[in-house]
């Protein structure tokens, strides 16, 4: 194919092999993958980037995972869901080894993207792996220096479906030192003397957590496409303002 | 598989867009040929399959652009959209309301 760059324009978005440099089991069906990328540019927390396996007959199989880690750690962390019939994810969740390769490009998006200088306060919502990118914008924010955090309240309600299912649970626990409140929605089944919701998430959980619209928050939403669009009608029923709510849907193909 | 499960953000095509874009367009406006409002790329509705995607506007659900990728060549028809809003600058600022 013919070369149509102009000199001085960004080049395209090449695909580079990523070694694997680490493996940690977050659930029974979720594994963090930690990856080294030459000439890796940087992320944005929120960011994505795509992962592509090639068959010995060529056949390709591409898909997105958003990023877990801030862009303060250096190497970049995947947290893949497996799902049973997927193409892609049981390879990363169940094959994938340190020291393999794996193509991947990116970072990719700047829609669903935050930073602390965007400010807040900040309401995440999440649904199942929905959390893996709103947890590289709380690793971000927990990074940054309290001075600054003070300013910024943060707020995460995350629903799963049991408490074992909950991602990065013993991170989440500790955060309430940080000053991000944490709040759990067990939707399928929870553990004897649960003092925490056990249902999905609605209207009045998102009062309840949330703040109210006149307070202005930044909102980012994310996981399965019913859960994400049934949240963001919710907030815009509630009065928040439809372009401070921004969302990222995940799709059933893995 | 029902089509609601397979909608997802304009954002998911961020990949796609990066090869037909010198630009990271996410956060670029687009005004719909069909009804008028403007949605940043990132919040338009994106249906993906094997070969490509279609993006749609989550206000009239008008198919602004679609994109596929064939051999030798990736096909754009962006009739869909009647003005693209590119944020300028070095910084790739998001437009913050």
């Amino acid at each position: 194919m013919t070369d149509l760059r102009v000199a001085g324009t960004p080049p395209r978005l090449e695909w580079r092999v990523a070694t694997v440099a680490g493996v940690h089991n977050e659930t029974r069906r979720a594994r963090t993958l930690v990856l080294e990328i030459p000439q890796w540019p940087g992320h944005r927390a929120g960011q994505h980037v795509d992962v592509r396996l090639v068959a010995d007959d060529g056949y390709q199989a591409q898909r997105s995972y958003s990023i877990a880690s801030p862009p303060e750690r250096s190497a970049v962390e995947l947290t893949v869901e497996r799902l049973d019939d997927g193409e892609v994810s049981p390879y990363l969740c169940d094959v994938l080894g340190v020291g393999d390769g794996v193509e991947v490009r990116g970072p990719i998006g700047g829609y669903f993207v935050w930073d602390v200088a965007q400010g807040g306060p900040l309401l995440l919502v999440a649904g199942g792996s929905g959390i893996v990118p709103l947890m590289a914008m709380i690793r971000h924010y927990t990074t940054t220096p309290d001075e600054q955090r003070a300013r910024i309240p943060v707020r995460l309600l995350y629903s799963a479906r049991t408490l074992d299912d909950v991602i990065y649970r013993g991170e989440l626990e500790e955060l309430s030192r940080t000053g991000v409140k944490v709040a759990f929605a067990l939707t399928r089944d929870a553990p004897a003397g649960w003092s925490g919701y056990r249902r999905r998430i609605d209207r009045a959980m998102l009062e309840e957590i949330g703040w109210p619209p006149s307070e202005a928050p930044r909102v980012f939403v994310c996981g399965p496409t019913p859960l994400v669009e049934n949240v963001a009608n919710v907030l815009v029923q509630i009065g928040h303002e439809p372009m401070r709510i921004r969302t990222e849907r995940f799709g059933p193909t893995g | 598989m029902q089509t609601e499960e397979m909608r997802l953000d304009g954002n998911a095509a961020g990949g796609m867009l990066r090869d037909v874009f010198a630009l990271e367009v996410t956060t670029a406006l687009a005004r719909c040929a069909g009804c008028g409002s403007v949605a940043a790329m990132g919040a338009l509705l994106e249906y993906g399959q094997a070969m490509g995607v279609v993006l749609r506007c989550p206000t009239c659900d008008t198919a602004v652009m679609r994109m596929a990728r064939t051999p030798g060549w990736i096909r754009v028809d962006a009739s869909g959209i009647s003005l693209l809003m590119i944020p300028d600058g070095a910084s790739q600022a998001t437009h913050d309301q």
